[in-house]
């Protein structure tokens, strides 16, 4: 029997991915080099900036590999901002208490949301659509002020600074300034790095790419796709409760209108990072880099600074689309292969 | 438990809305035995194996397994599965984004430090597969691979599963012969193991090749179980279809000819890259074409170009003697072009749609989304070819997933009558169905030449062909390599699809 040319388009995206990082990156450097975005801080600040949002696009990415989709993270983002803010300084919890509480609230949240799409097998659109209502509305329910945090503890955490080791350079002043990341930067990778372990080293990870395969087939090779599909929203408002955490040490405060919209900008990423909207394929490393990918576009248009931030949403839509017809491309060229 | 028994179904009953699918029905399986069960379509066969593998519940009866001294009940395949009873089902249940290992694998990876050990996963995985001669890179995802080899490793990830009963269901409906041999080597090898094997299938020739036992189920019935050695093809016949099996070979009259002289299809050079490379077909007015070849040799490929399912690259088609040209399927259908595709689960059954809307869908999209056929005239049509077709069903509006395949084929079928086509390809229309509604196709494809309608006919079964068609088309690899129109046999076919200059 002949081997068939095996064309993986899967690893491809991810190359392109990767790539287009690279080169955005660099083009940034060329371009607002003198402005300073060719320092290797400018680099750890979009990743200083997206902490939370690569938390939340970690769970977006297993909740897509099994060919769901959870568009309740942006409100669950709020409200864990929220509870936060409001618990630490209107109840005067401890730090601690708050963490564990908003912890608590996700994994609530991930249930109730995996019992009615795993368990139940209504539509996850609807459902998470529905969590993202409910979540906004418990945010006006708490207060409808902003609510700003002034613990100490949380604020401690939130300003550690992490210096590197290397990577530095020598201000005018001739003063070495070395680079920082925060604490937050160093949860989102320990949180890149579980999930993608758990993507490609437990039973469960690649159950939830079997259930994204093709379900039938997963429940006739024994797998308990009832159970995987609910673990998947648990896991996602899991780890979209700690990017909520991560999000509110950037933002110290807690509002009603917070992280609007940041569930389309997860989508985003993790398309631009070759998950498939369709299910089955999909990994975090491409997402960490379709966060990248998205926050440079912003950082660019900051650093341009006569641009309005409008362009970069309509930067990441044309990205989109590129990924999207990439994917397309590869799924003829696969059949074509195969025939 | 008697001794040697490995499996035992006693009185099993299960009601489907408004059908009894299985009335009491006995089934005893013996250690290192393959068992065949057979039935026409509808007789209860998948049922019964649903039933036992925990896919369906059952109202009344036991199933005893060796080993275990209660009756069992599985909820789940997986309960099944862990009782030691595997199912290698007609369509491919694997994975195909994962890979090879990971389809043989996945539930039990091999593990180190509590997380999937993919070396030796990849490891045993390439023992698995190069122990059954199987010869494909484990690593690579499963839908690189074709539909045959898919198969293969979903037996091999049985095989591997250490089952006590092993349910082989349709396995070799898309495997060619090399690889039925194949696959007739593993059974015999399990057998030996001591491995108990229900294999189900709709060929003959391969229950008499394997198995050592037949159970024939009738409309959901036991009708017995007989050893091979008693019970001559005709009267296995004879009892799956309950009456004396119609003399297949009086399907056609041989002088009763209707070819016309026109022609209805005149192709010239046409091709599609790297499926079919140029060919020249003429077909007449009520002629019925046979397309002959291995698997993968072009058959469908060439119905397809003709049909515009692949577009042709090259050359002209004359159609009633007009240069036409085909750029999609509606061109064809506008043309009075009918095609049956030979995959009706993902071509050509809408599953969630009435048998109605079935038939009346490929006659709407001619007419046009706008001009909705008026639901008189669509129950008329339904009721029509429901009736000349013998669909067996409760009422036109039952969903046509509810049907056996073989019936879902009869209304795919009547979908295509119903446009009123001068010229239909059936593209493999009995596979996978009972021996009787075999016998209804074929008659009904010399019914239409009758009627002046032109038939290109394709199926892996060649005594099929020999049957019903008027010419054959012989293809391999890609290519059309001849034209058989006299003294069609099983033997000039063979001769022609395995090429004058072979040296095997």
């Amino acid at each position: 029997m002949k081997k068939k040319a095996n064309f993986n388009g899967n690893n491809l995206l991810l190359v392109i991915t990767i790539v287009l990082f690279v080169v955005m990156y660099a083009i940034g450097c060329i371009v607002y080099g003198s402005k300073g975005f060719s320092q290797f801080q400018s680099f750890l600040n979009i990743l200083i900036g997206n902490a939370g949002l690569i938390c939340v696009t970690c769970g977006m990415t297993c909740v897509m590999i099994t060919g769901g989709i959870d568009i309740s993270v942006g409100s669950l983002v709020g409200l864990d901002c929220m509870i936060l803010a409001y618990g630490m300084e209107k109840l005067h919890w401890s730090a601690i208490t708050a963490v564990i509480v908003v912890l608590i609230v996700g994994i609530v949240f991930g249930v109730v949301q995996g019992f009615l799409i795993g368990i139940l097998g209504i539509q996850p659109f609807i459902i998470t659509m529905a969590g993202l209502f409910f979540a906004r509305g418990m945010c006006a329910v708490i207060t409808t002020e902003m609510v700003n945090v002034a613990n100490e503890t949380f604020k401690k955490w939130a300003t550690i600074k992490i210096n590197l080791p290397f990577g530095g350079y020598v201000n005018r002043r001739g003063i070495y300034m070395a680079p920082y990341i925060r604490i937050t930067v160093v949860i989102a990778l320990i949180v890149v790095a579980l999930t993608f372990i758990l993507l490609k080293f437990t039973k469960f990870g690649r159950s939830l790419y079997a259930v994204g395969g093709n379900e039938t087939s997963a429940k006739l090779m024994g797998l308990n796709v009832k159970m995987t599909k609910m673990k998947a929203y648990i896991l996602s408002s899991f780890l979209c409760s700690i990017g909520g955490i991560l999000f509110c040490m950037n933002s110290m405060t807690g509002s009603v209108a917070q992280a609007k919209g940041l569930e389309m900008e997860a989508i985003a990423s993790a398309v631009i990072g070759g998950t498939l909207l369709t299910g089955g394929v999909g990994n975090v490393i491409g997402s960490l880099f379709g966060v990248l990918i998205t926050g440079t576009i912003d950082a660019l248009v900051q650093f341009n600074g006569k641009l309005l931030s409008s362009w970069s949403s309509i930067a990441v839509s044309v990205l989109l689309c590129f990924f999207i017809i990439l994917q397309a491309i590869f799924a003829l060229i696969k059949e074509r292969n195969k025939a | 438990m008697e001794n040697g028994v490995v499996l035992t179904m006693r009185g099993i009953t299960k009601t489907f809305p408004g059908v009894k699918a299985l009335g009491g029905v006995d089934f005893t399986l013996r250690k290192g035995e393959i068992h065949a069960l057979m039935g026409e379509n509808g007789a209860g066969k998948s049922t019964l194996i649903k039933v036992l593998t925990g896919v369906y519940d059952f109202e009344n009866g036991e199933i005893h397994v060796e080993g275990i001294d209660s009756p069992i009940i599985n909820h789940s395949t997986q309960e099944a599965q862990n009782r030691g009873i595997s199912t290698v089902y007609q369509e491919v249940n694997l994975c195909p984004n994962l890979t090879v290992a990971e389809n043989l694998f996945i539930g039990r990876e091999p593990k180190k430090f509590g997380l999937i050990d993919w070396k030796t996963m990849n490891k045993k995985a390439q023992q698995i597969i190069d122990d059954l001669d199987i010869g494909i890179d484990v690593t690579v995802t499963l839908e690189n691979y074709s539909v045959a080899l898919q198969q293969m490793v979903a037996i091999a990830r049985a095989v591997d599963m250490e089952s006590k009963v092993l349910i082989l269901d349709e396995p070799t409906s898309s495997l060619d012969d090399n690889e039925v041999e194949k696959l007739f080597g593993m059974m015999n090898r399990l057998k030996e193991q001591g491995v108990g094997i229900i294999f189900v299938t709709h060929f003959l020739e391969q229950v008499y090749a394997v198995c050592d036992r037949i159970t024939v189920l009738r409309n959901g019935e036991l009708v017995g179980e007989y050893p091979i050695a008693e019970l001559p093809r005709v009267e296995l016949v004879a009892k799956m279809m309950g009456k004396n099996f119609d003399d297949l070979a009086s399907i056609k009259d041989a002088d009763d000819t209707c070819i016309k002289d026109e022609l209805i299809i005149d192709a010239n050079g046409l091709s599609h890259k790297g499926k079919i490379k140029p060919f020249d077909l003429e077909i007449h007015k009520g002629e019925v074409i046979g397309l002959t070849g291995l698997l993968g040799s072009g058959r469908s490929e060439l119905a397809r170009a003709i049909y515009g399912a692949d577009k042709a690259q090259t050359g002209t088609l004359k159609v009633n003697g007009k240069e036409v040209k085909i750029n999609a399927p509606i061109d064809a259908m506008k043309l009075g072009m009918g095609f049956l595709p030979d995959d009706r689960k993902a071509e050509g059954v809408i599953a969630d749609l009435s048998i109605r809307e079935n038939i009346i869908l490929a006659l709407q999209a001619k007419r046009g989304v706008f001009k909705l056929i008026p639901r008189k005239e669509q129950e008329r049509l339904a009721e029509k070819y429901i009736k000349e077709i013998q669909v067996k069903t409760a009422s036109m509006e039952t969903p046509i997933s509810q049907l056996s395949g073989g019936n879902q084929q009869k209304v795919i079928i009547g979908r295509w009558l119903a446009t009123n086509p001068d010229f239909l390809i059936l593209d493999e229309p009995t596979r996978g169905i009972d021996i009787g509604t075999k016998t209804e196709i074929q008659k009904l494809v010399v019914k239409l030449a009758k009627e002046g309608k032109s038939v290109i006919f394709i199926s892996s079964e060649i005594e099929e062909m020999i049957r019903t068609c008027d010419r054959m088309v012989v293809l391999r690899d890609g290519m059309k390599v001849g034209e058989i129109s006299e003294d069609i046999t099983q033997a000039t076919i063979m001769k022609a699809i395995a090429g004058g200059d072979s040296n095997e």
